[in-house]
């Protein structure tokens, strides 16, 4: 029942985005996450953007387990 | 899609079973929390591709399995007063309570809906002035900022027909009311991923200073998972328990501060009925006092009867850990998807539709 799903921000308006999920459109409310900006992705739950995803962070994890592939 | 994609990658997934691998010396216990990982550990096959030093056993964490019949007994004979429209998300309708389901109940005629969000409950709510609409508030940490910024929303709209019955549950207390009890031992937990982008990390850091287990929140992708375990190996073969995030894009140490916000405005701590462990001080949330017109148990009067369990069903131990789907007589013999005993067979996350679903019979 926590499943939160990335959701890339195309406009915004107050507390209201409209966001994209694999090529479809929806609304969603921004107000857990107002510092959203267009272009960024949010994890999208049961209509609400719960967290702005780190792109960097999202990089590093996965730098991270290039390294330890490498490594083993 | 981004950020999803990337996190399948076979050659990856691959690298890290091989460290796991080279990395497990001892035989540990990690219990994944949230039904959402049980998921995927099941879909993507991972506990067939750990080594066997790895036990991995699924806990208590899906809302729907944990909502005991006493508080679904309640929201079933809401749904049975005059002028009522009962508002749900998805599975919680089919779970049966002492003597019926929200399903059953709609089927004689009450009005019981299902909805993806609360906005859309507070729609209905503006729609049908001259019905009460109460929402079946269940749901993690996850979830309860959002029925916050709705109870907020009626309130800016002077919405004054939307009722909420507040059976939203905590994770951290019910973690330790687990350990407490003494019937598992774990030396790991998989930390919830989406709770934790609410609450943060920082929760869940008695688990390592008072218990010695090693904390790890997971993201929901295969890769997240397996880095996840691995972490936890880690820790383990070091003896350095602590609290870690395998899942930094969405979860930060100290959480979602604006939706901790929301939630605590509306909601205060109060206790809880679990499922399996009973009732639990301090381990979920009641509307405020200056949210009481909102609160359906208070505004609305109710009998619903002596609370009834059904005969056989070992949902409540299968929540605590310390019995598998197999090992209950009623798995998929009485006990189907189709035909439901217990929630855990019910809900999509459930531990026992996930075995029914994903499971062999050998366990994984």
């Amino acid at each position: 029942m926590c499943l939160a799903i990335p959701a890339l921000v195309k406009s915004i308006d107050g507390y209201q985005a409209e966001v994209e999920i694999g090529g479809v459109s929806r609304r969603a409310s921004i107000q857990l996450t107002p510092e959203v900006r267009v272009g960024e992705y949010v994890l999208l739950h049961t209509g609400y953007a719960i967290s702005v995803i780190d792109a960097e962070e999202a990089e590093e994890t996965l730098n991270l387990l290039r390294e330890i592939s490498e490594a083993s | 899609m981004k950020f999803i994609d990337e996190y399948r990658q076979p050659e990856l997934a691959k690298k890290l079973v091989d460290r796991i691998h080279l990395r497990s010396k001892k035989p540990v216990r990690l219990m994944e929390f949230c039904g959402g990982h049980t998921v995927s550990i099941f879909k993507y096959g991972i506990r067939q591709l750990l080594p066997d030093t790895i036990e991995m056993l699924s806990g208590p964490g899906c809302p729907v399995c944990v909502t005991a019949n006493a508080d679904l007994d309640k929201a079933i004979a809401l749904a049975q007063l005059p002028d009522v429209i009962i508002i749900s998300f998805g599975d919680m309708i089919r779970v049966p309570g002492s003597y019926s389901s929200l399903q059953k109940a709609k089927a004689e005629g009450c009005d019981v809906r299902v909805v993806y969000s609360v906005l859309d409950a507070i729609q209905i709510a503006r729609e049908n002035p001259d019905k009460s609409v109460i929402f079946i508030g269940i749901g993690f940490e996850t979830t309860a900022p959002t029925i916050a910024a709705g109870v907020l929303q009626a309130e800016q709209e002077k919405i004054d027909n939307f009722y909420i019955l507040p059976l939203h549950k905590l994770c951290p207390p019910i973690m330790k009311s687990i350990l407490d009890l003494g019937e598992v031992r774990l030396n790991g937990i998989v930390c919830p991923g989406h709770v934790s982008t609410i609450i943060g990390s920082y929760p869940y850091r008695f688990l390592a200073e008072d218990y010695d287990i090693a904390c790890v929140v997971s993201g929901f992708e295969p890769l997240d998972i397996l880095l996840c375990i691995e972490m936890l190996v880690e820790q383990i073969e070091n003896e350095d328990y602590k609290v870690e995030i395998a899942y930094r894009r969405g979860v930060k140490p100290e959480g979602n501060p604006q939706a901790i916000s929301l939630m605590e405005n509306v909601f205060e701590v109060g206790n809880a009925d679990w499922r399996g462990i009973g009732v639990v001080t301090e381990s979920g949330l009641k509307l405020k006092d200056k949210y009481e017109k909102y609160d359906a148990e208070k505004n609305f009067e109710i009998n619903p009867g002596p609370v009834r369990e059904a005969k056989g069903c070992l949902c409540g131990s299968i929540l605590r850990g310390v019995s598998i789907p197999l090992d209950c007589t009623l798995f998929r013999r009485t006990c189907t998807p189709e035909h439901p005993v217990g929630p855990c067979m019910v809900s999509s996350e459930g531990t026992c539709a996930t075995y029914y679903h994903y499971g062999d019979d050998d366990g994984g």
